[in-house]
C-alpha cells in the first residue's frame, strides 16, 4: 500500500470541452496539460503495486522488442548479404526467402496475439486496482 | 483521338473520357457517401479528444491512415518491377507495427491529449519543446505528402494518358490544388470516414483482385510466379532479394538503411501517432493497433500477389514504359483484368486512399503548428480561436503548395522509396525523443531539443548530398552533382545520430529534468490516473 494518502481527483473527469466557436481540424486553446496539480504520482510510483507492474511489464515487452527488432535485423541481413541462400527453392517457385518473408508475418502477428493475451490478463486488473486506489477514474 | 497516342497507350483503344467518367464518379460517391455519413448522427471530429471511435473503428481507420499511394501503387509497383527486393517494403511497413504496440500506443493515449508535442513536453520546458515538435512535424508531413501527390499525379496522368514532363507537372499541381481545396473547404468533418470508408474499399478490392489472380493460376502461386519471371527481364532473379539493391556492398548497405528507417519510422509519424487519441482510453489504443495490424497483413500479403501478377499478366516492359512508371502497376493490372470498369474502380480507390491521406497530413501538420508552435509557443498560450484557425489554414496551403512543387520534382520515382525517406525523417526526429522521454528518467529538455533538431538536421542534410538530389540519372536534379553521401535512404546514420544528440544534449546540461513530473508521467503512461479524457 502506498504511505500516503492519495488527495481525491478533482472532477476533471466530467470536464469536456464544449466547442461552440469556430475550429479547424479541432484546434482549441484548452488543451494545455495540468501535470502539477492532480492526483498524487509520487506516491502512487513509490507504491510497491506499482513497482510490481512496471517490473511485470517490462519483463514481457523488454525481451518481445528485442527478440522482433533481432528477427527482423536477421531476417533484413539475410536478404541483403545472403540472396543465394534465400533464393533456394523450397517447392516449386517459392523459395526460401518467401517463406522467411511470410515468416515475418507470422511472427509479428504472433507477438501481437501474445502481447494482447498479457496485457488482458496481467496488466489491466492491476491497472484498474491502482485506479481504484488513487480514487478517481471509473465512470 | 491521334492514332499516335493510341498506339503508345498501355491501355489500348479506351478512350481517357471513360476512364475519367468511371473514375470520377466514383470519387465523387465516395465523398458524398463521407459527408453524409459525418453530418448524421455525432460529431465525429477527427481530434476530439476521448474521443468517441472505438478500438475496431479506429484500427480500419489507422490502417486506412497508414496504407496510403505509397502502400498500394508503390509496393505492387516495386514488386513487379524489381521482384522480391519490393517485397521488403511490406514486411517493414508491417513489423513497425510492433513498436508502437509494444512501446507506444498505451503510453502516449494516457499520456497525451492532442498532439505528439503534448508528450514530448510533458515534463519538459514546454515552449521550445512544443516549437520543436511543430517543426518536426512539419517536415515529416511534407516529405510524406511530397510521395502522395507524385503519387496522384501519376494516377491521373496514366488514366489520361498524358507522358510529357510539363503536362505530368501540370496533373500533380491541379490535383494538388484540388486536394487543398477539399480539405480547406471542411473535409474535416468527413475525413475520418474517408479513411474508414476508402479502407475497406481498398481491401475488399485487393482481396478480390488476390482470390481472381490466384484463381487464374489454380490457386497456385508458383505457377503465377512462373508467368510473372516470364514476363520480367529480371527472369527468375526476381524470386530472390537482389534484384534492385544487390549489386554492389553499398546498394546492400543502403538496402539494410532502408529498412531500419521502415521499421523504425511509423512509430515517429505524427498523423498515425494522432490517432491513438481519437478512441476513449489506452485500451482502445491498444486494440485498435491490433486491428490495424491484422488488417494490415492481409494488405501486403495481398501486394505480394498483386506484384507478381501484374508483371505476370501486364508485363515489366509495359508497366516501365506506361505514364507513372512503376506506379502504375496495378492499375494496369486492374485493366488488364476487369477492363475500363476495374481501372476506373481501382483508381479512384487509389486516388481516395491519396485524398484520405493527404487530409490527415495536412490537418496533422496544420493543428501542431496552429495548436503547438503559434498558439503555444508565440503567443504564449493566450491566441483567440479565430486566428489560431486563421494560422491553421495558411499552414495547410504552404504545407500543400511545397508538398506540390515537391511532387513536381520527384515525378517519375517509386513513392514507396520517397515515402521511405519521410519514414527516415520521422524516426531520426521523433523516435529517439519518443523513447528517452518515456523512458528514460535523466533526459531533459536539452536532450529533447538536441534529439530532433539534431536528429531531424542531420537526416535532412544526409539527403540532401545522397544521389536522391544529385549525381545520378535518377536524381532530382541530374544535371550536378553535389553529393558525397552514397546512401539514397540516411536511416542507417542518421536514426543512431538523433539517439546519439539526445545523450550529449542530456549531459550537456547539469540537471535532469523534474523527478516528480517523471513520476507523473511514469504513473499517467502506464495507468491513465489523472490523464484528462480518458474514460473507462
Amino acid at each position: 500500500m502506498s504511505n500516503t494518502t492519495p488527495p481525491p481527483l478533482r472532477a476533471r473527469y466530467g470536464e469536456r470541452s464544449e466547442k461552440t466557436h469556430a475550429s479547424f481540424g479541432g484546434i482549441e486553446k484548452s488543451a494545455a496539460l495540468g501535470a502539477k496539480t492532480g492526483p498524487d504520482f509520487a506516491g502512487i510510483a513509490g507504491s510497491a503495486e506499482f513497482d510490481e507492474l512496471r517490473a511485470r511489464l517490462k519483463r514481457f515487452v523488454l525481451p518481445m522488442t528485442v527478440l522482433f527488432l533481432a528477427l527482423y535485423l536477421g531476417y533484413v541481413l539475410l536478404a541483403a548479404y545472403a540472396p543465394e541462400f534465400m533464393a533456394e527453392p523450397v517447392l516449386g517457385n517459392i523459395n526460401v526467402g518467401l517463406l522467411f518473408g511470410v515468416g515475418q508475418f507470422v511472427s509479428t502477428l504472433l507477438i501481437t496475439t501474445l502481447y494482447v493475451k498479457f496485457a488482458e490478463r496481467r496488466v489491466d486488473p492491476e491497472v484498474d486496482k491502482l485506479r481504484e486506489t488513487a480514487g478517481g477514474g471509473q465512470r | 483521338m491521334n492514332t499516335l497516342a493510341q498506339q503508345q497507350s498501355p491501355l489500348g483503344d479506351t478512350s481517357p473520357v471513360v476512364n475519367i467518367s468511371v473514375f470520377a464518379g466514383l470519387i465523387l460517391l465516395t465523398l458524398l457517401i463521407a459527408y453524409r455519413a459525418s453530418s448524421s448522427g455525432n460529431t465525429s471530429d477527427y481530434f476530439a479528444a476521448g474521443g468517441t471511435f472505438s478500438g475496431a473503428q479506429n484500427g480500419v481507420a489507422l490502417s486506412g491512415d497508414f496504407l496510403s499511394a505509397a502502400s498500394f501503387l508503390g509496393i505492387a509497383g516495386a514488386i513487379a518491377v524489381h521482384g522480391y527486393d519490393g517485397f521488403l517494403y511490406s514486411i517493414g511497413f508491417l513489423v513497425a507495427w510492433l513498436v508502437n504496440l509494444l512501446l507506444v500506443a498505451e503510453r502516449l493515449r494516457n499520456t497525451g491529449r492532442f498532439t505528439m508535442g503534448d508528450v514530448l513536453s510533458f515534463r519538459m520546458r514546454r515552449r521550445p519543446v512544443r516549437a520543436a515538435a511543430a517543426v518536426s512535424t512539419l517536415f515529416v508531413t511534407i516529405a510524406y505528402m511530397v510521395a502522395q501527390m507524385a503519387g496522384a499525379g501519376d494516377l491521373v496522368a496514366l488514366l489520361l494518358d498524358i507522358r510529357s514532363g510539363t503536362g505530368q507537372a501540370l496533373v500533380i499541381a491541379v490535383v494538388g490544388v484540388v486536394m487543398v481545396f477539399y480539405v480547406l473547404i471542411g473535409g474535416m468533418k468527413g475525413t475520418t470516414w474517408v479513411q474508414m470508408l476508402k479502407a475497406v474499399m481498398l481491401l475488399l478490392s485487393v482481396s478480390l483482385i488476390t482470390l481472381f489472380l490466384l484463381g487464374k493460376f489454380g490457386f497456385n502461386f508458383s505457377d503465377l510466379m512462373h508467368r510473372a519471371a516470364e514476363n520480367n527481364p529480371l527472369g527468375e532473379g526476381m524470386f530472390a532479394p537482389g534484384a534492385q539493391y544487390g549489386e554492389n556492398a553499398l546498394t546492400k548497405l543502403d538496402f539494410v538503411s532502408l529498412s531500419m528507417a521502415l521499421v523504425l519510422g511509423v512509430a515517429g509519424l505524427p498523423h498515425v501517432l494522432m490517432r491513438f487519441y481519437t478512441v476513449p482510453n489506452s485500451r482502445e489504443a491498444r486494440r485498435s493497433v491490433v486491428w490495424a495490424t491484422w488488417l494490415m497483413s492481409l494488405f501486403y500479403l495481398c501486394t505480394l500477389v498483386i506484384g507478381f501478377g501484374a508483371a505476370a499478366l501486364v508485363g515489366t516492359e509495359t508497366i516501365n514504359n506506361a505514364p507513372g512508371g512503376e506506379n502504375s502497376a496495378a492499375p494496369l493490372l486492374a485493366y488488364e483484368i476487369g477492363g475500363t470498369v476495374l481501372l476506373g474502380v481501382i483508381s479512384a480507390v487509389a486516388f481516395a486512399t491519396i485524398l484520405a491521406v493527404v487530409a490527415g497530413l495536412t490537418l496533422t501538420a496544420s493543428a501542431s503548428f496552429a495548436h503547438d508552435f503559434y498558439a503555444n509557443v508565440m503567443r504564449g498560450g493566450k491566441a483567440d480561436p479565430t486566428s489560431e484557425v486563421r494560422v491553421a489554414r495558411i499552414t495547410a496551403m504552404v504545407i500543400g503548395f511545397a508538398a506540390i512543387l515537391g511532387g513536381i520534382l520527384v515525378n517519375g520515382q517509386n513513392i514507396a522509396f520517397l515515402v521511405g525517406l519521410a519514414f527516415a525523417i520521422a524516426a531520426s526526429a521523433n523516435l529517439s525523443t519518443l523513447v528517452f522521454t518515456l523512458f528514460w528518467k535523466r533526459f531533459n529538455t536539452s536532450g529533447t531539443l538536441w534529439a530532433m533538431y539534431g536528429g531531424l538536421g542531420s537526416c535532412l542534410l544526409l539527403m540532401l548530398f545522397s544521389p536522391v538530389f544529385s549525381g545520378s540519372a535518377d536524381s532530382i536534379f541530374p544535371s550536378v552533382d553535389f553529393s558525397f553521401f552514397p546512401l539514397s535512404n540516411p536511416g542507417l546514420v542518421s536514426i543512431p545520430m538523433s539517439f546519439l544528440f539526445g545523450v550529449i544534449g542530456t549531459f550537456v546540461r547539469p540537471r535532469s529534468a523534474d523527478p516528480e513530473d517523471f513520476d507523473a508521467m511514469k504513473v499517467r503512461s502506464l495507468t491513465g490516473i489523472g490523464a484528462r479524457d480518458v474514460v473507462y
